[in-house]
């Protein structure tokens, strides 16, 4: 709230997947460790969760928390590669499924079993290198990239199917040769189990379609686009705070 | 210099495991040898621009040294945005290859003519850019950059053959390189057109004024010592170049004679039009751009004679 900026409807969104991938999936010693899992938050709004997801890790301290939008922090908006954790600066939409792809690849043409996690949207969907990058991964079996969607079903004006409709999802993802999931985006163990069994003997890229709802938690932001931009005031981050600690 | 980049980057390749090449599904009949010396470390990303950009920054991430090959625009414009998030954001080592600057796909019309990718590579700050002037060069240029921390860009010419004479193959990041000396005017050049400026000077000698040359082979950062050096010695600068004349070599070198007090007239020779869909060889081109020879020459001539007459008033 101090920081006066948006996108906190987007962080909920994608708060218990981070925190399924945060908490189990992530096979991450260290942050600097050559060959720890990569993770890119590739819509990079959301970043809120992320920060506070490298909080309960313990690799982001209380107080550079309580920096977020401040002078000289590295937790702007959009996060920062300077920051611990934080594999690739994102933002700019689409790019981070590229450079997963990347991670992928170079996965294996080292001979590492490190995996390659990406958090699209599915307004990100939207963009071109998203399908060439679908495309690159399924040719070259890159079993080892996991793609997660959060499909709220929204983007900044409006609902994505007034937008450029998305729908059906899961048939678009199959035809470009990858292995495909929908599961519960709420549903912490659903997005655990799903990661841990999805098709170790696969040659295909796997992909998450993780139904979620905008502003979880916070029944006056769910599925609200204005909170996609709005900031809130004083008495909204009471009540939400009340509600979320409910 | 297509082919002496890439003999020079599989000798490269043969001792370093990093370095990776990534095309845009272009190359045909100049990369097939790598592709074949080293088919785990050669990927085909299609015709994809964008993605080829951001999977190299991935690689790279991970220690690679991704070479990622295309036609200047290709290279460039289309994933422009990706390289700049990419690898110059991240300081990553991804080398970005724009085959053919200029006017180089000559009859293959305005779409393939590279006009503007040294301009915007140029504003990068963080990213090497690097234009060789021959296969001589392209090959030493490779040789001493390759394994230099952070991005670079590296524009090509087609010309297997054509050497620039006098260039012999040097490079030196922090050096401009002289090929003639002459005391009446300074060509400052910018990749293989070094040679209708040599052209140029051939015929300006013939009429009583003497030129020098210097090719100037990597932009960002400029060899600053050495062009101060240099420039501080003339009343007369010329640069000559296949590109838009904002934004390249020209506006580079604008930006050293303001900044630095010198007191030399700059002549920028360079594209000052929208092309239109006239087309024709590169000579054919060069001469409608008034680039060729005879125009730089004229350029030079008129602007020494303001000179001489300036001075005798």
């Amino acid at each position: 709230m101090r920081a006066g900026v948006g996108h906190i409807g987007s962080s909920l969104s994608i708060a218990d997947i981070l925190s399924a991938l945060y908490g189990e999936s992530l096979i991450i010693a260290d942050p600097n460790d050559p060959d720890r899992d990569r993770f890119v938050l590739s819509k990079g709004h959301a970043a809120l969760a992320l920060y506070a997801a490298l909080h309960l890790r313990g690799w982001l301290s209380h107080e550079t928390l309580a920096t977020y939008c401040q002078d000289n922090t590295l937790l702007g908006v959009h996060p920062e590669w300077e920051l611990p954790g934080v594999d690739f600066c994102t933002g700019s939409l689409g790019l981070g499924m590229s450079y997963a792809t990347g991670s992928a690849l170079a996965a294996r043409m080292q001979k590492s079993s490190r995996r390659a996690f990406v958090l699209i949207s599915d307004a990100e969907c939207n963009e071109g290198i998203v399908w060439e990058a679908a495309m690159f991964a399924a040719q070259h079996n890159l079993s080892n990239l996991y793609v997660i969607i959060d499909l709220n079903g929204q983007q900044a004006l409006d609902y994505t199917k007034n937008v450029l409709d998305l729908v059906p999802m899961v048939p678009k993802w199959q035809a470009f040769g990858w292995d495909v999931h929908e599961i519960n985006g709420h549903d912490r163990q659903e997005i655990v189990d799903c990661i841990t069994s999805c098709g170790i003997n696969s040659r295909q890229p796997h992909v998450l379609v993780a139904h979620t709802t905008f502003g979880k938690g916070v029944s006056f932001m769910e599925n609200q686009i204005k909170w996609h931009y709005w900031q809130m005031n004083e008495q909204e981050f009471k009540l939400a705070i009340e509600e979320i600690e409910r | 210099m297509r082919k002496a980049f890439i003999q020079t980057l599989i000798g490269i390749a043969e001792t370093n495991e990093r370095v990776v090449l990534i095309t845009g599904d272009l190359g045909y009949l100049v990369i097939e040898e790598f592709m074949e010396r080293f088919p785990d470390r050669f990927f085909n990303a299609g015709v994809a621009e964008q993605n080829m950009v951001g999977v190299a920054t991935g690689l790279a991430e991970a220690g690679y040294i991704p070479f990622v090959y295309s036609i200047v625009n290709f290279a460039t414009l289309r994933p422009y945005e990706v390289f700049r998030n990419g690898p110059i954001i991240h300081h990553l080592p991804v080398r970005l290859i724009g085959v053919g600057g200029g006017l180089e796909y000559t009859n293959n019309g305005v779409t393939h003519y590279g006009l503007e990718d040294v301009g915007i590579m140029r504003v990068q700050n963080g990213l090497q850019v690097i234009v060789p002037a021959d296969s001589q060069q392209t090959r030493s240029a490779l040789l001493a950059t390759w394994n230099l921390p952070g991005p670079i860009y590296y524009r090509l010419g087609k010309d297997e053959k054509a050497l620039i004479p006098g260039l012999e193959g040097m490079f030196d990041i922090n050096s401009i390189q002289v090929v003639r000396t002459g005391r009446d005017v300074l060509f400052l050049t910018l990749g293989n057109i070094t040679l209708e400026a040599i052209k140029a000077a051939g015929e300006l000698s013939k009429r009583g004024m003497e030129s020098t040359i210097a090719v100037v082979p990597s932009l960002n950062p400029l060899p600053l010592d050495s062009l101060l050096q240099l420039v501080k010695d003339f009343r007369l600068v010329l640069t000559v170049e296949a590109h838009y004349i904002n934004g390249g070599l020209g506006s580079a070198i604008s930006e050293v004679i303001a900044e630095n007090g010198v007191s030399a007239r700059l002549i920028r020779c360079g594209i000052r039009v929208v092309p239109d869909g006239s087309t024709g060889s590169q000579q054919f081109l060069y001469h409608k751009f008034e680039i060729a020879a005879e125009e730089l020459a004229k350029h030079a001539e008129d602007e020494v004679n303001k000179l001489r007459n300036s001075h005798e008033n």
